[in-house]
């Protein structure tokens, strides 16, 4: 009999589908009944990934493939739930719920359509982080990539469509990348299932090896663009910045969902076998060189905005050089990273909206170079209701301070606890036992000046914002609109505390993932319900 | 035929890598779609060029006759969200030249 919590694995992808239809039939005027269900849903969200989660973290390994229509592995698309993909989703989740409720307050007033293309964006999230198969990924990735233009553009305005045609260009091409690489791997090893496709790569012809290697490599470059690796990274800090707060908030995981299939793929297929290692230098020199442009731009920044999009490529580029390491002790604690650093970005983008309603761009000494980069010509928005939130610039600046502290890695939040992890392990602390090597050092070097350079951009900015700000005006904030980031906050600050299970749980989930062989054996063993199967066959007939 | 399958996929490429470089919007639309009509016919090519085969296994046909129906599966997933993303990118062209009044991809004409 098939457990209940077995179906759940589909749920996430079906509850915001179903939701977002839901939502179409309802007209716009009817705010608070969209908003409602727009909650409940995203809410629900929370409460399956966390089930699943907690799955996961018991003692059976992949409790979760699932076969879409009960068909067998190569030839019906499955749904697998690890421990990677449990987490992703936990993380989206959690995203999902605070930027919703901060769009509460009013950006999802702002245009038609807001909860419908937030609930696809979730649906196409979730069902890239549970697919395991390559072209399902595709159409889940364009569900998740069609909702993100329709968000881009949320809130409308010059500066958000120029953004917003750039970044829907970028990711078509990209979109473009994605089917070239998959039709090369399909046509060389003849299968697009995941597991399938581990499981051939030994017995294919060193020939055909190359074109799966090319196929991989231009496979590659899609998911690059979204994890935003120098060079395919110049659209993100203006596109991002660009966006509704809201809107950036949940954006923040869209970069995570490239190194998400990033290291799932090299982790699955390039572990060991023929194309060991394939990529990985590729991978840590193009992280290197992200982190090194994303380190200038942060300190370059002027705009609040504009340093958050950097601080995204800060993250990306560690965590490719990680993925370049290709460490299991240095790639748990760089789990761990994805996790705070995702939950910091998010809340800061939500953060500078509210900061930044209290300043006139106009009277900034800097407004010159600010007008550059199109900040400033944002039309005045109009009050909206609700209860103001008291001490608004002490909670500000507090929770101002805890990005701050998040983003440059100091204790005690969890930032410096996923840093700390990620350096113990490659100063030799940690499994590898043998002394860095050049590679190495450059990257700790590295890490170290992004955390410096983070401080340095985060401490200028905060005291121009906060202490030296001429006007004095406090901006009007509300409860419902601070609390998301607050949220995003404490739980940084619970993963502080929460450290120990945290990190065991990410190096259980890398430990499984460095063996790919559980994996491909789950999923071609996965369980079929008895009792479905087409008319019988003339086998043992009289 | 292989020869002529090849050809238009390069010239389509060609045209289309040529056209997104462009800095008006319409050149980008067309170059756009130039290289999702490339992209399509390689998905194509990769189940191998074969004429006048069905791609539905029977008890006449061959399994080395057969055509694969896999890419034809996934050509036509890719079309169908081709065609989306297409007009979308159309829709978000004309709501640029609505509010920058120009055509260029950066709302604004370089200074010379």
């Amino acid at each position: 009999m098939i457990q209940w919590s077995h179906h759940l694995i589909i749920a996430p992808i079906l509850v915001p589908l179903l939701a977002s239809a839901l939502l179409l039939f309802l007209d716009e005027r009817q705010r608070v009944a969209k908003a409602m269900i727009s909650v409940i849903s995203t809410l629900l969200l929370v409460i399956i990934a966390f089930i699943l989660l907690k799955i996961e973290s018991g003692p059976n390994d992949f409790g979760g493939v699932y076969l879409l229509g009960n068909w067998a592995a190569p030839f019906g698309i499955v749904m697998v739930l690890d421990g990677l993909s449990a987490l992703m989703l936990f993380l989206a989740a959690l995203l999902g719920i605070a930027a919703l409720v901060f769009s509460l307050a009013r950006w999802h007033a702002k245009g038609a359509h807001f909860h419908s293309m937030f609930q696809l964006l979730l649906a196409g999230l979730n069902g890239a982080f549970l697919t395991g198969d390559l072209f399902n990924l595709f159409v889940f990735f364009e569900v998740m990539l069609a909702a993100s233009y329709g968000l881009m553009l949320h809130g409308s305005g010059p500066l958000r469509v120029k953004a917003g045609m750039h970044y829907i260009a970028v990711n078509l091409v990209a979109a473009l990348f994605f089917l070239i690489g998959v039709s090369l791997i399909y046509g060389t090893a003849g299968t697009l299932n995941m597991a399938d496709l581990a499981a051939r790569l030994p017995q294919i012809e060193p020939d055909r090896l190359m074109l799966l290697q090319a196929g991989a490599g231009v496979l590659g470059v899609a998911f690059l663009i979204k994890a935003g690796m120098w060079p395919l990274c110049f659209w993100l800090p203006t596109a991002y910045s660009a966006a509704s707060a809201p809107v950036a908030g949940i954006f923040a995981i869209l970069s995570k969902l490239g190194i998400y299939v990033i290291l799932r793929l090299t982790m699955l297929l390039f572990g060991d076998g023929p194309l060991d290692g394939f990529g990985a230098n590729a991978l840590l020199l193009g992280g290197m060189v992200t982190l090194v442009y994303g380190i200038i731009g942060v300190l370059a920044s002027q705009a609040l905005g504009r340093l958050a999009g950097f601080s995204v490529l800060v993250s990306s580029g560690t965590l490719l050089m990680v993925l370049g390491i290709n460490d299991g002790v240095v790639s748990s604690g760089a789990l761990l990273y994805l996790v705070s650093s995702t939950f910091t970005i998010s809340a800061f983008f939500m953060l500078i909206e509210l900061v930044e309603r209290g300043q006139d761009a106009g009277a900034n000494v800097l407004a010159v170079t600010m007008e550059a980069y199109g900040e400033g010509d944002e039309e005045g928005i109009e009050e909206a209701e609700g209860v103001t939130m008291p001490g608004t610039m002490a909670i500000l600046g507090l929770c101002f301070a805890a990005c701050g502290i998040l983003l440059a890695g100091l204790p005690p939040l969890s930032g410096f606890i996923a840093k700390f992890a990620m350096l113990s392990a490659m100063f030799g602390a940690g499994a590898i036992g043998v002394p860095p090597t050049a590679a190495v050092w450059t990257l700790i070097v590295l890490v170290i000046l992004s955390g410096v350079a983070s401080l340095i951009a985060m401490t200028r900015v905060g005291i121009r914002t906060f202490w030296s700000s001429l006007e004095g005006t406090v901006p009007r904030v509300l409860v419902i609109e601070l609390t998301p980031v607050m949220f995003l906050l404490a739980l940084t600050l619970l993963l502080t505390v929460w450290a120990g299970p945290a990190m065991q749980y990410m190096d259980t989930t890398i430990r499984t993932l460095g063996n790919p062989a559980s994996y491909i054996e789950a999923v071609q063993k996965a369980y079929r319900v008895p009792g479905y199967q087409s008319a019988p066959t003339k086998v043992g007939a009289p | 035929m292989e020869l002529i399958l090849s050809l238009a996929i390069g010239v389509m490429t060609g045209c289309g890598v040529w056209l997104i470089l462009r800095p008006r919007t319409y050149q980008v639309i067309v170059g756009l779609s130039l290289l999702s009509y490339a992209v399509n016919l390689f998905i194509f090519g990769v189940g191998g060029v074969k004429s006048n085969m069905p791609p539905i296994l029977s008890d006449d046909v061959l399994p080395a006759t057969l055509s694969d129906p896999v890419p034809q599966a996934l050509v036509l997933t890719a079309i169908v969200i081709g065609f989306a993303t297409t007009a979308l990118f159309l829709v978000v062209l004309l709501a640029s030249r609505g509010l920058t009044g120009n055509d260029h991809v950066d709302g604004r004409e370089e200074q010379r």
